[in-house]
């Protein structure tokens, strides 16, 4: 009975896992295979052969270009990397006032910024892209890294706030006592301490721009400013699909979203659980 | 303007509120107007154009508006729910393991870092009648004829929802998760001394102990229930016949297709205020639970 229990156990493990990994591995190996491959009647499980085919057209080694992926690619990287510098900065300023001062209306303002940051981005985008487009900020970076940097101060705010609060108040009061300024006794020893955290909170917020789509397909028009998820959409006709072009950009864009996250998945979960529990 | 209104925590905070203001207050301010105007993206002339209510009223009257309405309210209904469930039976079936439970633990993240719109490419590709894996799949235990999951008017919606559980479940059961390892042994194993079953112990120990976790994963959650549009948009679009509409994907059609911006605005006005009310129910318990977290 025990054993049975046991191996009802690890099968539903293994589902789980199959179910979570699957789709995933599904888009990488399909992104390495010719297309007739791919479109093979009945399928064709095992791939017979490898290609980079996908890669060298959208990195246009050939000279040969069908999706300026590299382009988007690196507007991603500039978009995604400025707006998440500027939010740190701001949101951790912010976040520091939430956790180390008492102020009239704190928790009213602290609601208000989360629910600001509550409005669906297709419905933010409509007023959006008139007002852009009236002062001419349409199709340009710096407008999609503006409401980037909105849209992740508020979050950013809530993670920073968590974790100056694990810092007890007194090594700042022994710092200032010892004739630190407030900004001194920050510097050295409350930023150090928390780093970690506010690394985990940069990359969450690197990772919300990188993957944006409702905003920026209305923000961005042309190559100049298009970001890699508005990019995908380019192998997408009306009719037909481009499956491993859009799987190759979909492994583009994955795999850097996938190595940041390892790097910080312990203190996010401390972050955003305030620090209750010990990741 | 008086010193103490300059004091550090307004300076510190204003940077911040400044980005917000212009990013999202004043563009609020100003759908909010063109929410009352007949402001066509082809005329903008017709944006000095005041129409009172009428694009309320008009919304009021519109049956595709009420249906996509409803539809978004079931469809949260319905993901929220099971993402919730899912993702408790999870973190519950994690925390048994002893062995190899960081890296489940991060395996489990993997769906987290999949942008929506890459979600909703994925699930395409998967869910395609024609070359499709999960059709693929069945052929090989001789279900030859290919089942149209995104192109059937039922199976749409629930291979939308299939998606959007795929991807969210894994917030719900990493934070569950953190509050289960958090779970002081003692009064357990007091409780398995006095006879209590392991239900009877997850209602009166586990469960209680949880529920900060659950309502701080349902207000990130709540944050971001709008991404769904963009699985929706890459999946369906809308369709078949607009049975997978909702509320966003409505308001992009109405808006961007249809150039008719103070009705999109009008109709966007309402998923705000959706979205909003939700995250503040959420967020309120959460301040609740945040303080009894705060007191251990």
């Amino acid at each position: 009975m025990k054993q049975i229990k046991k191996i009802s156990f690890w099968f539903l493990v293994m589902f789980l896992l199959i179910l979570i990994c699957m789709p995933g591995i599904w888009i990488f190996v399909s992104a390495f295979r010719p297309n007739p491959e791919i479109l093979a009647k009945p399928a064709n499980w095992i791939p017979d052969r490898w290609t980079i085919h996908q890669f060298t057209q959208m990195f246009s080694i050939n000279g040969y270009v069908s999706v300026p992926a590299f382009k988007y690619l690196m507007n991603s990287v500039i978009i995604s990397s400025v707006s998440t510098v500027i939010a740190i900065t701001i949101g951790m300023m912010g976040g520091y006032a939430f956790a180390r001062f008492n102020f009239k209306g704190k928790n009213k303002i602290f609601l208000g910024l989360m629910l600001a940051r509550a409005v669906p981005g297709i419905s933010l985008s409509l007023p959006l892209f008139i007002l852009f487009a009236k002062i001419g900020i349409i199709n340009t970076s710096f407008g999609v890294i503006l409401v980037y940097v909105a849209m992740n101060v508020p979050f950013t705010i809530w993670l920073t706030d968590g974790f100056f609060r694990q810092i007890p108040k007194e090594m700042s009061e022994v710092a200032r006592t010892d004739g630190c300024t407030r900004l001194q006794a920050f510097w050295n020893v409350e930023l150090p301490l928390a780093g970690p955290g506010i690394g985990a909170a940069a990359i969450f917020a690197f990772l919300l721009s990188w993957n944006e789509y409702a905003l920026a397909s209305i923000i961005t028009r042309t190559v100049h400013s298009k970001t890699l998820p508005i990019g995908m959409m380019d192998y997408l006709d009306e009719f037909t699909i481009n499956w491993a072009g859009m799987c190759a950009i979909a492994v583009v864009m994955i795999v850097p979203a996938v190595i940041l996250t390892f790097i910080v998945q312990k203190h996010l979960v401390s972050g955003l659980t305030f620090g209750g529990v010990k990741g | 303007m008086n010193r103490k209104f300059f004091s550090s925590p307004a300076l510190l905070l204003l940077p911040s509120i400044l980005a917000i203001g212009f990013v999202i207050i004043i563009p609020l301010l100003f759908s909010f107007y063109t929410s009352f105007t007949s402001y066509k993206l082809t005329r903008p002339d017709s944006l000095y154009n005041f129409v009172g209510l009428r694009n309320y009223e008009r919304l009021i009257d519109n049956v595709k508006f009420w249906a996509a309405f409803g539809r978004t309210i079931l469809f949260l209904a319905v993901v929220l729910n099971l993402e919730l469930l899912f993702g408790l039976g999870i973190a519950l079936l994690i925390n048994k393991i002893t062995w190899g439970q960081r890296t489940l633990r991060t395996i489990m993240m993997f769906p987290m870092m999949f942008s929506p719109i890459l979600v909703g490419f994925q699930w395409k590709y998967i869910f395609n009648d024609n070359i499709g894996l999960l059709n693929n799949f069945l052929y090989l235990f001789g279900y030859e004829s290919a089942i149209p999951w995104l192109i059937d008017k039922y199976l749409a919606m629930g291979s939308i929802m299939i998606a959007e559980i795929w991807a969210n479940t894994s917030i719900f059961a990493i934070l569950l998760l953190a509050g289960l390892l958090g779970i002081p042994r003692d009064p357990i194993e007091a409780a398995r001394v006095d006879g209590c079953n392991s239900w009877q112990v997850f209602k009166n120990i586990t469960l209680p102990f949880l529920m900060p976790f659950i309502f701080i994963a349902l207000t990130i959650r709540s944050l971001d229930v709008g991404r769904a549009y963009d699985i929706v948009h890459i999946m369906t679009g809308g369709g078949p016949a607009m049975r997978t509409e909702l509320l966003w994907t409505m308001i992009a059609r109405i808006g961007y297709k249809d150039a008719n911006m103070g009705f999109a605005n009008a109709m966007s006005y309402v998923s705000i205020i959706l979205s909003i009310a939700f995250t503040y129910y959420f967020f309120t318990k959460l301040v609740a639970a945040r303080r009894e977290l705060g007191q251990q």
